[in-house]
C-alpha cells in the first residue's frame, strides 16, 4: 500500500485560503450590489478602482509612488492585526488594539514634538506605553476577573481622550493638528535607508515597512516553534489543564496582553513617525486602523504570514476608496466593504466544516464505488 | 442643576434601554457586542423617518413612526448576529465587532448618498430634525420632559416582569446558563436565542434613536454613536444582568456623562479648570474602577458566548 498523502484540499492552510478568498469574494460582491443600488450607472467603474488602487494612475512613477503610500498604511496594519491574532491564539479576544495604537501613537509623537527625542527612543516609548495597557487589561482579567472584552473597549475610549489631551501641547495654534515631524524634529522621522528612492523618492517610506515584516516572522516563530509560543497557546486551549500542568497561567495570560499591546502600540509607533499623518487632537472616535487589524487578522487565517497579505489587501481596498468619484460615491464605501469581510471571516469555521464534510461525502462515495468494483472483480474471478 | 438632571435622565434613558437589550440577549446565552452598530442603525431609521414626514404631522403620529422605524431597524440588523451566531457558530465576539463596524459605514455610506442625491454638492453625512424632534418634548416649567423618558421606565417594568414572572422569561434564562437541560425539557434554544437577540435589536434600536436626539437637533452619522453601545455593555455588566440594578447603574453613569456636557454650569466646577476631555473619560474611568472591584463575583450567565452545540449533553 502507498502512503497516503494529505489531499491538498484536506490540509488547512489550503482550507484558510479557500475560505478567506470566498469571503472577500462575497463582500466585494455585496459592495458592488450597493454601488448598483446607489447609482447604476457608475458601479462598475467605482468597484474596479477601489481594486485598482493606485493603478489608476497612468503613469508608472505615480504609481509606484502611490503603491508607497499604500505600503506605509500597511505596516500599522500588520502590526495591529499581529496584536489581535496573537492575543486570539491564546484565547483572549484583543479588541483594545485600537485603543493600544492610540496612546503609541501619543507616546511617539509627544516624544518627538514635546521632547525632540531621536527616532528609537520615540518607537520604544510608543512601544513601553502599548504594553503597559495591554499588561493592564491581562491584570485585570486575571486578578479582578474583568472580561479583556470590556476592560479592552474601556481603554480604547479612556486612551483616546488621554491622548487627545496630551497631544494638544503639541498641537498647531490654529489647527487642530499637531506639529509636522518635519519641521519641528526631523530627527524622529525614522530613517528611510534609501528605500524612499525605490518608490520614486516617496519619503514617507522608511524602514517601518520591512520592519513589520520582519516582526511578523519573528511572531510566526515566537508562536509555532519556542517553548513560550507552545505554552502560550496551551494556556488558551485550557486554563485550567495549563495550570494543571505546572504553567503558570496568570503569567501567561498577562504576558500575551503585554506583547499584543506592545505590538498594537509600536505599529503606531512605525506609521506616526513616517510624518505620513498628523493627529487631529479633537477626534471623538477611535481610529479605525485597531478594528481592521481585526479583519486582517481573521482573514489571514489567524497567521502571522497571512496576515502579511491580508493586510496588504484590506489597505489596497482602503485605500482604493479613495478614488472612487466623489459627485457619486462617498470613499466610505471601502469600510462598507471591509467590515463585511470581518463579518463572513465570521462564517469561516462553517466554510471549513462544509468543505470537509463535502470530502468525506466524495470519499465515501469513492471508497463504495471501490469496494463494489472490487467485489465486482472478484464475482468475476470466481466463474473464471 | 435642573439642566443636569434633564442630561442625566435622558442620558440614563439610552443606557438603560441599550444595556436592558443587551440583558435579554446575554441572557439567552448570545454576547451582542453588536449594540453599538445595532444603535447606530435604530438611529438611522427614526432619523430618516423624522426627515421624511411632512410638517405639520401631529406630534403622537410622529412619535409612533419613529419609535417604530427605529424598533423595525434595530431589530432587522440585530438578525445579522442572531443567524451567525446561532446557526453558524460563529465567534460572537468577531461577529459583534463586525457590525459594530458595519453599523458605522453602512450608515454613512447610506444617509451621504442620499445627501449627495438631493444636491451634488452636500457631501456630508448629517441628517437634520430640528422641527419633528419638538414632538417629543413636553416642558415642565425649564425641564425639558423627553417621552422616551418615560418609554425607557415602561420598558424597565416590561423586562423585569417578563425574565421574572413569565413562562418565556424564565425559559429564556436557562437557555443562557444550560441550553442542553433547556432542550432535554423539549425548550427550543434556537427559538430562545433568536428571541433573545431580537428583543436586543428591538431595545438597542430605540436607545439610538434616543440617544441622537438627546440635546441635538442633527446627527453626523460618520461618528456613530460614539461608544454607547459599549457604554451600555458596562451598565450591563455593573447591573450584574439584573433589570432593576442596571437601572442604577444607568443613573449613576448617566450622571457622570450628563456632567460631561453641562459641567460649565457649575461655577466651582468650571473654576477647577479642567480639560474636557478628562470629563469625557470619567464614565469610562469609574467603570473600569467599579468593575475591578465587583467582578470577583460576577453573575453572568453560564452559557453565554458559547456557540450551541446540540451533541453536548
Amino acid at each position: 500500500m502507498k502512503e497516503q498523502k494529505t489531499p491538498l484540499l484536506r490540509r488547512s492552510w489550503v482550507q484558510s485560503l479557500l475560505a478567506s478568498l470566498l469571503c472577500i469574494l462575497i463582500g466585494l460582491l455585496i459592495g458592488y450590489i450597493v454601488l448598483l443600488i446607489i447609482n447604476p450607472a457608475g458601479a462598475n467603474e467605482a468597484i474596479i478602482t477601489i481594486l485598482k488602487n493606485f493603478m489608476t494612475y497612468s503613469r508608472r512613477e505615480a504609481q509606484i509612488k502611490y503603491l508607497g503610500n499604500t505600503l506605509v498604511k500597511t505596516a500599522p496594519l500588520l502590526m495591529c492585526s499581529l496584536s489581535v491574532l496573537f492575543a486570539y491564539k491564546v484565547g483572549l479576544f484583543n479588541i483594545g488594539a485600537a485603543g493600544q495604537y492610540v496612546i503609541g501613537a501619543g507616546a511617539c509623537l509627544y516624544c518627538a514634538l514635546g521632547l525632540h527625542m531621536p527616532w528609537y527612543v520615540c518607537l520604544l516609548a510608543s512601544l513601553i506605553l502599548g504594553m503597559a495597557l495591554g499588561i493592564l487589561s491581562g491584570m485585570l482579567y486575571a486578578y479582578c476577573n474583568v472580561n479583556v472584552v470590556i476592560s479592552c473597549i474601556m481603554f480604547n475610549w479612556i486612551s483616546l481622550y488621554a491622548v487627545n489631551m496630551l497631544l494638544s501641547l503639541v498641537k498647531e495654534s490654529t489647527s487642530p493638528y499637531t506639529l509636522t515631524l518635519s519641521s519641528n524634529s526631523p530627527g524622529s522621522l525614522l530613517p528611510t535607508l534609501g528605500l524612499d528612492n525605490l518608490f520614486g523618492g516617496n519619503s514617507y517610506v522608511t524602514i517601518a515597512i520591512p520592519l513589520s515584516v520582519l516582526i511578523a516572522i519573528v511572531i510566526w516563530v515566537l508562536l509555532e516553534k519556542t517553548k513560550l509560543g507552545y505554552e502560550l497557546k496551551a494556556t488558551g486551549c485550557n486554563k485550567s489543564a495549563a495550570q494543571y500542568c505546572g504553567m503558570k497561567e496568570k503569567k501567561n495570560l498577562i504576558l500575551t496582553m503585554a506583547i499584543a499591546g506592545g505590538l498594537a502600540g509600536l505599529g503606531a509607533g512605525l506609521y506616526y513617525l513616517t510624518g505620513f499623518e498628523q493627529w487631529s487632537c479633537t477626534q471623538s472616535t477611535v481610529p479605525d486602523m485597531g478594528f481592521n487589524g481585526i479583519a486582517a487578522a481573521f482573514l489571514g487565517g489567524l497567521s502571522p504570514l497571512g496576515s502579511i497579505l491580508s493586510s496588504l489587501f484590506i489597505q489596497h481596498i482602503s485605500s482604493g476608496g479613495a478614488y472612487v468619484d466623489k459627485t457619486m460615491y462617498c470613499s466610505q464605501i471601502s469600510d462598507l466593504i471591509s467590515s463585511l469581510i470581518i463579518y463572513l471571516c465570521g462564517f469561516v469555521l462553517f466554510f471549513k466544516f462544509a468543505m470537509n464534510s463535502w470530502q468525506n461525502k466524495r470519499e465515501e462515495k469513492k471508497a463504495e464505488k471501490l469496494a463494489a468494483e472490487t467485489a465486482a472483480a472478484g464475482k468475476g474471478d470466481d466463474e473464471t | 442643576m435642573i439642566l443636569l438632571l434633564q442630561y442625566t435622565l435622558i442620558f440614563a434613558s439610552v443606557l438603560m434601554l441599550v444595556a436592558l437589550g443587551g440583558c435579554f440577549s446575554e441572557h439567552s446565552g448570545v454576547i451582542n457586542i453588536g449594540l453599538e452598530g445595532v444603535m447606530v442603525m435604530g438611529a438611522l431609521g427614526g432619523a430618516l423617518v423624522m426627515k421624511a414626514l411632512p410638517s405639520g404631522t401631529s406630534a403622537i403620529v410622529i412619535i409612533l413612526l419613529v419609535v417604530l422605524a427605529a424598533i423595525v431597524l434595530g431589530a432587522i440588523y440585530s438578525l445579522l448576529l442572531a443567524v451567525a451566531a446561532i446557526h453558524f457558530q460563529a465567534d460572537q465576539t468577531l461577529v459583534g465587532t463586525a457590525m459594530n463596524l458595519l453599523g458605522t459605514a453602512a450608515a454613512t455610506v447610506f444617509v451621504k448618498a442620499m445627501n449627495t442625491a438631493e444636491d451634488v454638492n452636500n457631501v456630508s453625512s448629517t441628517i437634520q430634525y430640528v422641527e419633528p424632534k419638538k414632538a417629543f418634548l413636553v416642558y415642565i416649567g425649564s425641564f425639558e420632559f423627553n417621552w422616551f423618558m418615560l418609554l425607557a421606565l415602561i420598558a424597565l417594568l416590561i423586562s423585569y416582569f417578563v425574565l421574572y414572572k413569565t413562562r418565556f422569561g424564565l425559559r429564556l434564562q436557562a437557555c443562557g446558563e444550560h441550553p442542553q437541560a433547556a432542550a432535554s425539557v423539549g425548550i427550543s434554544v434556537y427559538k430562545m436565542r433568536y428571541a433573545g437577540v431580537l428583543i436586543s435589536g428591538v431595545l438597542g434600536g430605540l436607545g439610538g434613536i434616543v440617544y441622537i436626539t438627546a440635546g441635538v437637533s442633527e446627527w453626523k452619522f460618520e461618528n456613530g454613536v460614539a461608544g454607547f453601545g459599549f457604554l451600555a455593555l458596562a451598565v450591563m455588566i455593573f447591573g450584574q444582568w439584573k433589570p432593576h440594578r442596571i437601572a442604577l447603574s444607568a443613573l449613576l453613569f448617566g450622571l457622570f456623562r450628563a456632567l460631561a456636557n453641562v459641567y460649565t454650569g457649575f461655577s466651582f466646577l468650571a473654576a477647577l479648570n479642567l480639560p474636557s476631555n478628562l470629563y469625557n473619560m470619567l464614565p469610562y474611568i469609574i467603570c473600569l474602577i467599579v468593575l475591578a472591584f465587583t467582578s470577583k463575583n460576577s453573575r453572568a450567565p453560564k452559557a453565554e458566548g458559547i456557540p450551541y452545540d446540540k451533541s453536548q449533553r
